[in-house]
Formats: C-alpha cells, sequence, structure tokens
C-alpha cells in the first residue's frame, strides 16, 4: 500500500530523513516512533505530497506521491501536527469544506459528516464555531478531517497530542477500529501508545531508521537472550574473573564499588540459558556476601534509548 | 471546477462570518459618502457662479455638473483603494500559511492554479460588493440632474475600477502569499501601490522614451481613461495581462512554499 524506498530530504545543509526505506501493508497501523525532530513529521509530509524528497521514491496506493500528487492526494486523509481548522467556521462546515475538496459528491457528503462526527465524539459540537473549542476538541476535529472522506490511507502526525487521558483512549480505540478497512501510519514520541495501537513499529532517529519490527519481537529481540544483574560484595577483578567462566556467560560488565564495598555486575547470557543459579552457587562458594541476583527485562522504553542514543550505540539496529 | 467554487465558497464565508467585510465595505462607503456629497456640493456651487457669470455675458453656461463629479468620485474611489485593498488581501495567503490549513489545501486533489483562483474571484466578489451601494449615488443623479449623467463616463467608470481593483488584488494577493505574517504582508502591499502610484505621478507629461515606458507601467494611468468615457483596448489588455501576471506569479509562490522550509 505505501512503498518507500531511499527516501532523503535535505534543508540546505542539513538532513532531516536520510535513505529511508520502509513498507506500509493494507490495513496495517505502522507507527512511527522517535524522538522531537527525528525526521518524522518531513517522512508524513513527503508521504502526504506536501512536499518533495530531495532524493528517492516513494509510492502510495501503487502512485508516485511526486509525479501523480493529485491522485495520491485523493487516497490519503492526513492530520498534520497542528490541526489544520479555520477559527470561523463551525465544525459541520469546515468538514463540508473538506469534503468538497476532496471530491466528495454532494449526496455522500451529509452520511459523511454524521459519521466522522460520531466517530470522534463530536456530535454535540457540530454547530459549534472551531474556535470556541478547547485544544483537546480541536485535535479532534483535526481528525474528523483526516477520516471524513473515508481514504485508503491515513496518515496522523502525533494524533494523540493535547488530549486528555480519557480522550487518549477513545482516540487509540479510534485508530483500531480504522485499521483493516485502512492503512494508517501515526507518529508518535510516546512509547506506550505504539505497543497498544500499532502492528509493527519503524524507530527513526536523526533521519535514519533504526529498527523495524512488531512491538513485541522488539521487545524480546532486544532483550538479547537475558541479562542479569547481580550485587556483590567482592574485589571486582575477582568477581569479573569468576563471573567469566561460568558456561552461557556471553559478556559481563562490572561496575566499580560504591562507597558500601557492593559491586555490581551486568552479565548476559544466550536466550534460554538460565545462568542465575550458577552465580548464585559460585558466589556463595567463595563466601561473597550477595545483595541482589535479578534478571533484567527490556521495555519498550529501553529499546527506543538504546536505539536513539548514541553511548547506548552497541544495540544494533535489526530489521 | 468543483474544487475552485469550493475555495471560493469558503473565502466568500470567510470574509462574511468574520468582520473583515463589514468593517472594509462599511469604512468605505462612509468615506464614498462623504467625499460624494464634497464634489457635488463643490460643482454645485460653481455652476451657479459659472451661470451668474455667463448671465452677466450673455452666454448660455456650458457647466457640466452630473460629468464632472462622476468624474471626481471615480478618481477619488481610486485612490481609496490604494488604502482598503491591502487590507482585503493581507490575509489570503499569509492567515493560511500561520494557521497551518495551507497543509489541509496543499495535501487534498486541488491544483494551486484552483486555489489562487478560487481566492482571487472571491476577493473579486468582496470588492464587487463594496462597489455596488456606490451605484446609488450615481443612480440619485440619474433621477435628480439635469442633464443626466452620462452612461458611457459611468459604464466606463465602473468597468475602469473593477479592472484597476482587481490589478491590486492580484498583487496585493500575490504579496500575501510570500510572509506568513499579515501585517507584513500589508506593509508590503501598500508600499507597492504607493509606489504605483508615485511612478505615475512623478511620469505623467514624460517626453523621453524611458519616462514614456514607465508611465505606461502605471496602474493608475490606464485607469484615468476610463474615467473619461473611453474604452481603450490597450488599458484593457493592460490590466487583464496585470492581473493574469499576478495570478500566475501567485501559483509559482504558492507552489514554491513545496520546497521552502515551513
Amino acid at each position: 500500500m505505501i512503498e518507500v524506498q531511499d527516501v532523503t530530504k535535505s534543508y540546505g545543509t542539513t538532513t532531516a530523513v536520510d535513505h529511508i526505506s520502509f513498507t506500509v501493508n493494507k490495513g496495517e497501523i505502522l507507527g512511527f516512533l522517535g524522538p522531537n525532530g527525528a525526521g518524522k513529521t518531513t517522512t508524513m509530509r513527503i508521504l502526504t505530497g506536501y512536499m518533495p524528497a530531495t532524493s528517492g521514491t516513494a509510492r502510495v496506493s501503487g502512485f508516485d506521491v511526486f509525479k501523480d500528487s493529485l491522485q495520491v492526494r485523493r487516497h490519503i486523509g492526513y492530520l498534520p501536527e497542528a490541526p489544520p481548522v479555520y477559527p470561523d467556521m463551525s465544525v459541520e462546515a469546515y468538514l463540508e469544506f473538506v469534503l468538497r475538496i476532496k471530491n466528495v459528491p454532494g449526496e455522500k457528503r451529509p452520511a459523511r459528516i454524521d459519521d466522522a462526527l460520531a466517530k470522534t465524539n463530536l456530535g454535540d459540537k457540530r454547530r459549534e464555531l472551531i474556535k470556541h473549542l478547547s485544544r483537546g476538541y480541536k485535535q479532534r476535529v483535526g481528525l474528523a478531517q483526516a477520516v471524513v472522506h473515508d481514504p485508503d490511507v491515513i496518515i496522523l502526525d502525533e494524533p494523540t497530542v493535547g488530549l486528555d487521558p480519557k480522550q487518549i483512549i477513545e482516540v487509540r480505540n479510534l485508530i483500531k477500529g480504522l485499521a483493516g478497512s485502512h492503512t494508517i501510519i501515526l507518529s508518535t514520541h510516546i512509547l506506550p501508545e505504539v505497543s497498544m495501537t500499532c502492528d509493527r513499529v519503524v524507530i527513526i532517529n536523526k533521519g535514519k531508521i533504526a529498527a523495524v519490527d512488531t512491538p513485541q519481537n522488539l521487545t524480546s529481540q532486544l532483550r538479547g537472550g537475558q541479562r542479569i544483574r547481580v550485587e556483590v560484595q567482592a574485589p571486582e577483578k575477582q568477581l569479573q574473573d569468576l563471573l567469566s567462566q561460568i558456561p552461557g556467560a556471553s559478556r559481563v560488565q562490572v561496575s566499580p564499588a560504591g562507597s558500601d564495598g557492593h559491586v555490581a555486575a551486568t552479565v548476559e547470557s544466550a536466550q534460554g540459558q538460565d545462568v542465575r543459579s550458577q552465580i548464585a552457587a559460585k558466589v556463595v562458594e567463595k563466601g561473597w556476601p550477595l545483595y541482589e541476583l535479578r534478571g533484567l527485562s527490556l521495555s519498550l522504553e529501553d529499546i527506543f534509548l538504546q536505539l536513539t542514543t548514541d553511548d547506548a550505540a552497541h544495540a544494533q539496529p535489526s530489521n | 471546477m468543483r474544487s475552485l467554487y469550493a475555495i471560493y465558497r469558503k473565502e466568500m464565508g470567510h470574509y462574511f462570518v468574520s468582520p473583515i467585510a463589514y468593517v472594509v465595505v462599511g469604512l468605505f462607503l462612509i468615506l464614498c459618502g462623504f467625499f460624494f456629497n464634497l464634489y457635488l456640493s463643490d460643482a454645485i456651487r460653481a455652476s451657479m457662479e459659472a451661470q451668474m457669470q455667463s448671465a452677466q455675458m450673455g452666454m448660455a453656461s456650458s457647466f457640466d455638473v452630473p460629468s464632472e463629479v462622476i468624474r471626481a468620485f471615480l478618481g477619488v474611489l481610486a485612490l481609496f483603494l490604494l488604502f482598503f485593498m491591502p487590507m482585503i488581501t493581507m490575509g489570503v495567503y499569509s492567515d493560511e500559511r500561520r494557521r497551518g490549513t495551507m497543509e489541509l489545501l496543499m495535501t487534498s486533489p486541488i491544483t494551486e492554479t484552483q486555489i489562487v483562483l478560487g481566492k482571487f474571484f472571491a476577493s473579486l466578489t468582496l470588492y464587487a460588493v463594496m462597489l455596488v451601494p456606490t451605484a446609488s449615488y450615481i443612480l440619485f443623479m440619474w433621477f435628480k440632474s439635469e442633464p443626466m449623467p452620462p452612461l458611457r463616463i459611468v459604464a466606463g467608470g465602473y468597468l475602469g475600477l473593477l479592472l484597476f481593483g482587481g490589478a491590486l488584488l492580484a498583487l496585493g494577493q500575490f504579496l500575501s502569499s510570500l510572509t506568513e505574517n499579515p501585517i507584513i504582508a500589508a506593509i508590503l502591499t501598500f508600499a507597492a501601490f504607493l509606489l504605483l502610484w508615485a511612478l505615475d505621478f512623478g511620469s505623467s507629461g514624460a517626453s523621453s522614451t524611458p519616462e514614456q515606458i514607465v508611465h505606461y507601467v502605471s496602474v493608475i494611468n490606464h485607469y484615468q481613461g476610463f474615467t473619461q468615457g473611453v474604452i481603450d483596448t490597450s488599458a484593457l489588455v493592460y490590466y487583464v495581462s496585470f492581473i493574469a501576471f499576478f495570478i500566475f506569479l501567485t501559483v509559482r509562490s504558492v507552489d514554491s512554499m513545496r520546497w521552502r522550509r515551513a
């Protein structure tokens, strides 16, 4: 449904998006995850035909976003970062206008408006002027605008910004309800949003794709087998040697002793090999007091931080 | 065509729902009424004096009050436009850019030309609405004055006003498409109008070729003929090409927003 190949966008000397490629299948929800300024909005603007890419090609529903821009624009609904609303219009008149410029014939418009208002829970605000609505309601009007013409592809730039927790849940449910019949790309920097709504995640940082996978796979893959944290009162060097000798322990990192004389170490092991019992046995054998021994599990949050911060470069991108 | 109409409708709604139309049209009409009254009473006084003089000399008076008043009135209307048009055009594109609604328009299946033309015709309609009430002054003269105001001056004058105003609107909208700030757009437009006006001022009675070129480029110069009741083809061509040129530039400018960082 959406194919992005080797797309680059530079503004003068800065490169906002750097050779990214990914595809989205029909009916899928793809989450675009990255810190602010990672290139999420730029990518979305290229997909919607708002701005051309510097190089590379992107296709939506088989049409090139640059060469067949008008065709592409017929197939998409787009919610930019700031809801593109006219303050002087009523919600209803605004949606009517959007349907007109999306070329929806007159007889279909009333039903489409009712549908969009119901989906976004705006029924009681339909005659209000948009300028009198609160931030959250404006955001919902923006959302209604993106779905009102029933497009094949829906692109949402941070759809839950400015909403209260209850509204966020409503919007997530709305997005999930749209999946299947619509292909959706949404961007966010809120992690739980991705694991809750998306089928697949693209993690993007500094214009480059750091990872593409399902939220579940990302979590388990990057857990990298298992990591164990041990806290022992022992000489650092000896602890390092002892832990390294344990069969199955692939990587041992010992940090210097704290003021209380405790030394913390992390041990990594291959998936499916639990080395905790061996560690405990060895440490006790030496007669060192054992303060802590626990398995570390990585949340999506850790993965995100690993992938998007420079000093955690050891977490390799996996596609 | 349907998309163009959608933009047109939206713009008309914007003008008449917000106070813009009422403030601009209202102020414009107050000024018009005041100046019409002023010119009329001046002309009547002048004609009475002329009549008395000619009676003393035993000749018929040749003072044509209606033509004089209409000519002066059409002249001052054009001057008002220099001040009122920037108010109409300042927000046409800059507001859309500032609010982010340009992003909606530009990701909808609608071309830049449709956007630009829809907006241009909407502002032209607002301008026409602004002019219509001034016709009541002319009607008043039609019924009350002797001789009747010459039809060709009235018709020519209003055609000229429409073309002259259209040219200012096209130029103003182009300038509005260059910035996100409506105030800057208004100042730019006003400065451009003043410059065009000054061109005419400084180059009238020109003799050398460069001066004559400058005089030809001036927007106001071509309007003068219309107020004399002369519909000159070169003036028609001039205004139509002026409008087309700035509409073209606006289309290019809107299109170039895609390449700019916004």
